[in-house]
């Protein structure tokens, strides 16, 4: 069993809606009923998985499910609400994201973002992008600094030419090499990926993900893979995390999830992925999710649009629970069955 | 009136005036769609099927130009109808579905507004029964409350509900063609099922013919009966879906198989495609845009090499295709 | 920087109004830099005999009613005029710059109150602001620049804070954080090096305003006083002598002012093309 590197244990976060009307009404309110009146997004709710040394896991759901707000937290630029983030015994929650910039352990956990055109400062050639983070928290210049540089973009397959240039003269493919020479420049032990390749071509995509699975083992790391693209989760994740509405709804090995789904919900979603050599199936996820705003604690958030659904569903929130080796689920009408 | 026309396009070629150059986007591209039929319109950015769908519905920007060919409806050329009949045949015979729904919709009219102006445009209904239709239609799109709905805004609507929205425009009027331009790019892929179950329901329930244009070879080959794989703005190959995956002639289709993720089991297995778009504003292009990524070149590719013709079953673009 | 140049040329010819500014521009700025030495006449040497002389071989634009050439004062007036333009230009630039990418970065409380400051500044009709400024603080060029760049402030800040917003939620800052950088380094290396291109923009815009303001506040008789040559005063001066026929002493001047405020602000729109091509006009 490998050892775990990334140890999330009951990770919230809630945004609060910032309520309309002016400083009046905003004294008001305050002088009234507090702060913790307000209405609440809970983007991430009692969140908790691991990901281990070395191990690629992938985190799917659909939009407003919470993954970005998950990684953001993750990746200390959001603090979360409650709960813990452990790396490597040290719990980064403890230390306010504005001053983890600075912090000696920010290298070990570095990200890669969907957009690598928005994501790399349209003034800063190839070569200053992925020297930032070389200069700010390795502390090199100077010939160390180039000669470092120079190798990682060698690595990613970035040739020496096009580092002189700005994101806006490089294509999709080459800015998506920039932003993950820049991220593993720093050698982290843990890369979250948020949709690297959705912008770019199938063949370009192909590439990108070959380079990927190599730097991994080359350099030791662990992934974060976050992405909308299940048949492309299902070919790079040993495990995969199904999100909904701000919770885990299922998490097992990759293959075994896309095969044999168990939650209602998972089940929907790989019946909806396209599929070679397969015509369409029937059964269709109707609806719209629920609202996020404090949803009732009770009530299973995928409850109505479910296509099962007993009482107990609308009393007790269903939680992760084991079922079977090496996968858990959340869902009364699973554990019941394995019971 | 939804007397069934097909679409048929003929050698259609399109140019770009740019800054540095002429770019010459399409090259006698054909392909045929039968009234009841959907056809995919697949390739990889840079391979021209969105200014394929552009070109047929006269909607260049103003550098683009038509250099040739014919874009058959029914009996009706397009490319040369005068902007009066562009106007009734628009919205009227043939319809679009834009990529980005939200940007697609006027952010400052209400969606049953929209809607109803196609009615009143073209069924010439008065402002009252277009947007009682208009609430029909919405509720024929699959939304829920369509009466109260019908007020609402785009930037108040999901991204799935403005497709939806768009989807409710475009058959409004009942047209014989339908063109949706990659209409689930964005979408989750739950939304995208749902949606594309929508246009297959519709358009067969209307016999229209759908062209639908994708970088998605794995969704195009569930949706539709035939592809058409497009290339640097060559049509390289077209085919009915089961033989294209059982049987690619044309190398492209094969290597663009083999990068699709949904084609595999392993990630070793899937494979990229060398090289990259030739510069389309090189003046020396080779016949096949293809030459300069392909493993089976021969002497006379450079030089000459004949399109796909409209009506084949399956057709390809090749001189020594795979066998 | 060659792509650049290659992009600028590109622009110029495109629009040849703006090349036709460009030219403009340099004429200009060899006026303020070398003309004051290659005038003909002393611009404040008097010479009544010669009082109130149309425009002549002798006298290009004439003579006003001290017998003073108007050309020489016109052209030496340049380098006043345009100095005080782009001082003021360049003070609101920092100060306007600066507060407004902060309240855009930052929001909360700095954005609140460089909100409150902006909008207490465009309460008031702009020129009388400007009035009133230059007549409490005193009647100098200083204060006439001071005035000019309180008075344009709402609007650099407000330009700057829209730009800086936007950015403050780009994938390269979050970027910048990941990489190590806090906040405030963010801001200066990351966020401003955006801003600072339309900033400039904005300040080429502004110059034409600048030289109408500080020519309308000579006008009115704060700011500068005689026997300096500036185009306002100059206008001021000859306005009464126009019922009396002698209309070139106002209207040289005058056409001097309308030139470069012309000048600039097609150099603006050009400027704003070469920075930015999908702003086109």
């Amino acid at each position: 069993m490998r050892s775990a590197l990334l140890d999330v244990a009951e990770l919230s976060k809630r945004f609060p809606i910032k309520a309309g009307g002016g400083s009046f009404s905003r004294l008001r309110r305050r002088f009234a009923g507090g702060p913790e009146k307000l209405p609440h997004v809970h983007a991430v709710d009692d969140v908790s998985f691991t990901i281990g040394e070395g191990e690629t896991v992938g985190l799917v759901g659909e939009s407003g499910c919470g993954k970005s707000t998950l990684v953001r937290v993750l990746a200390r630029l959001l603090d979360p609400s409650d709960g813990s983030v452990r790396l490597g015994g040290r719990d980064l929650s403890l230390m306010p994201a504005r001053r983890f910039a600075r912090d000696p352990d920010r290298a070990k956990v570095q990200m890669v973002f969907q957009d690598a055109g928005e994501s790399i400062n349209p003034r800063f050639t190839a070569f200053a992008a992925i020297a930032d983070p070389l200069r700010r928290i390795k502390g090199l210049g100077g010939v160390a600094l180039t000669a470092k540089v120079e190798r990682t973009a060698a690595e990613c397959g970035l040739p020496e030419a096009l580092l002189s240039r700005f994101p806006h003269q490089l294509s999709g493919g080459q800015r998506a090499r920039v932003g993950i020479a820049r991220a593993v420049a720093l050698e982290p032990q843990l890369l979250i990926l948020d949709e690297p390749t959705a912008a770019l071509d199938v063949s370009v995509q192909v590439v990108i993900l070959q380079l990927l699975q190599r730097l991994k083992s080359e350099l030791g790391m662990s992934y974060l893979f976050v992405s909308h693209d299940l048949s492309v989760v299902r070919l790079l994740c040993d495990r995969v995390i199904v999100m909904y509405l701000g919770r885990i709804v299922e998490v097992g090995p990759a293959r075994e999830v896309f095969e044999r789904p168990l939650h209602p919900y998972t089940q929907a979603l790989v019946a909806a992925v396209p599929r070679l050599g397969q015509p369409p199936t029937q059964d269709r996820l109707q609806g719209e999710p629920r609202s996020p705003i404090d949803p009732d604690p009770k009530v299973c958030r995928f409850y109505g649009r479910c296509p099962q659904g007993t009482e107990r569903c609308t009393v007790e929130m269903p939680l992760l629970r084991k079922s079977g080796a090496a996968r858990e689920v959340a869902c009364h009408l699973i554990a019941e069955v394995q019971t | 009136m939804t007397a069934a026309a097909g679409l048929a396009v003929e050698n259609l070629s399109v140019e770009f005036r740019t800054r540095s150059g002429i770019v010459k986007a399409l090259d006698r591209v054909s392909f045929a769609v039968a009234p009841g039929e959907t056809v995919a319109l697949v390739g990889e950015s840079g391979s021209g099927k969105s200014v394929t769908a552009y070109a047929i519905m006269r909607l260049l920007d103003d550098a683009g130009r038509i250099t040739g060919g014919r874009a058959l409806l029914g009996d009706v050329d397009l490319l040369a109808a005068t902007p009066a009949e562009l106007r009734r045949l628009r919205g009227r015979r043939i319809a679009m579905v834009f990529q980005n729904p939200r940007s697609a919709l006027n952010p400052i009219r209400s969606v049953g507004h929209q809607i109803a102006d196609v009615l009143v445009e073209h069924e010439k209904l008065s402002r009252r029964a277009a947007a009682a239709k208009a609430v029909e239609l919405l509720r024929a799109v699959g939304i829920t409350d369509p009466a109260r709905r019908a007020s609402a805004y785009p930037f108040e609507m999901s991204g799935g509900m403005c497709q939806r929205v768009m989807i409710a425009i475009a058959l409004a009027a009942r047209p014989a063609v339908l063109i949706a331009d990659e209409p689930t790019t964005g979408l989750d892929v739950t939304t995208q099922a749902v949606i594309m179950d929508l246009i297959g329901e519709l358009s067969s329930s209307i016999g229209m013919a759908t062209v639908f244009i994708t970088h998605d070879l794995a969704l195009a080959a569930e949706r539709a009966r035939r592809i058409v794989v497009m290339h640097a703005g060559h049509v390289v190959e077209s085919a009915p879906v089961a033989a294209l995956f059982a049987a690619p002639r044309h190398p492209y289709t094969a290597e663009l198989v083999a990068a699709t993720p949904a084609s595999v089991s392993v990630l070793d297995d899937l494979a990229s495609i060398p090289g990259s778009l030739p510069d389309l504003r090189r003046a020396d292009l080779p016949a096949c845009r293809y030459l300069d990524r392909c493993r089976r070149t021969q002497p006379e590719c450079a030089r000459n090499v004949s399109m796909v013709a409209p009506g084949a079953i399956h057709a390809f673009a090749c001189r020594n295709p795979l066998p | 920087m060659s792509a650049a140049l290659r992009h600028a040329r590109y622009v110029v010819s495109e629009n040849p109004v703006t090349g036709f500014a460009f030219g403009l521009a340099l004429l200009l700025l060899l006026a303020s830099t070398i003309g004051p030495s290659l005038v003909p006449y002393d611009p404040f040497a008097s010479n009544t005999a010669a009082a109130l002389q149309p425009p002549s071989m002798r006298h290009w634009f004439g003579t006003d009613q001290l017998g003073r050439d108007i050309f020489s004062r016109v052209i030496v007036a340049t380098r006043l005029d345009c100095g005080i333009a782009l001082a003021s230009v360049l003070l609101v630039f920092v100060m306007g710059g600066l507060a407004g990418v902060a309240a855009g970065f930052f929001g909360g409380w700095m954005d609140r109150v460089v909100g409150r400051v902006a909008d207490t500044i465009m309460a008031f009709p702009l020129f009388v602001l400007a009035m009133g400024i230059v007549a409490a603080l005193g009647n100098n060029v200083q204060n006439i620049v001071i005035a000019t760049a309180i008075v344009n402030f709402p609007l650099y800040a407000r330009v700057a804070r829209a730009e800086a917003s936007i950015r403050r939620e780009a994938g390269f800052v979050e970027a910048g954080r990941l990489s190590g950088n806090g906040e405030w380094r963010l801001l200066v290396f990351h966020v401003l090096p955006n801003v600072f291109p339309i900033l400039v923009v904005q300040m080429s815009l502004t110059m034409g305003y600048a030289i109408l303001n500080a020519a309308g506040l000579s006008f009115i008789g704060l700011g500068v006083r005689p026997p300096t040559a500036e185009w306002g005063i100059m206008v001021a001066e000859g306005a009464s002598f126009i019922v009396s026929g002698e209309w070139w002493m106002a209207f040289f001047p005058g056409a001097a002012l309308m030139l470069a405020v012309f000048c600039f602000n097609l150099l603006g729109d050009g400027l704003r093309d070469i920075v930015d091509p999908r702003r086109r006009t």
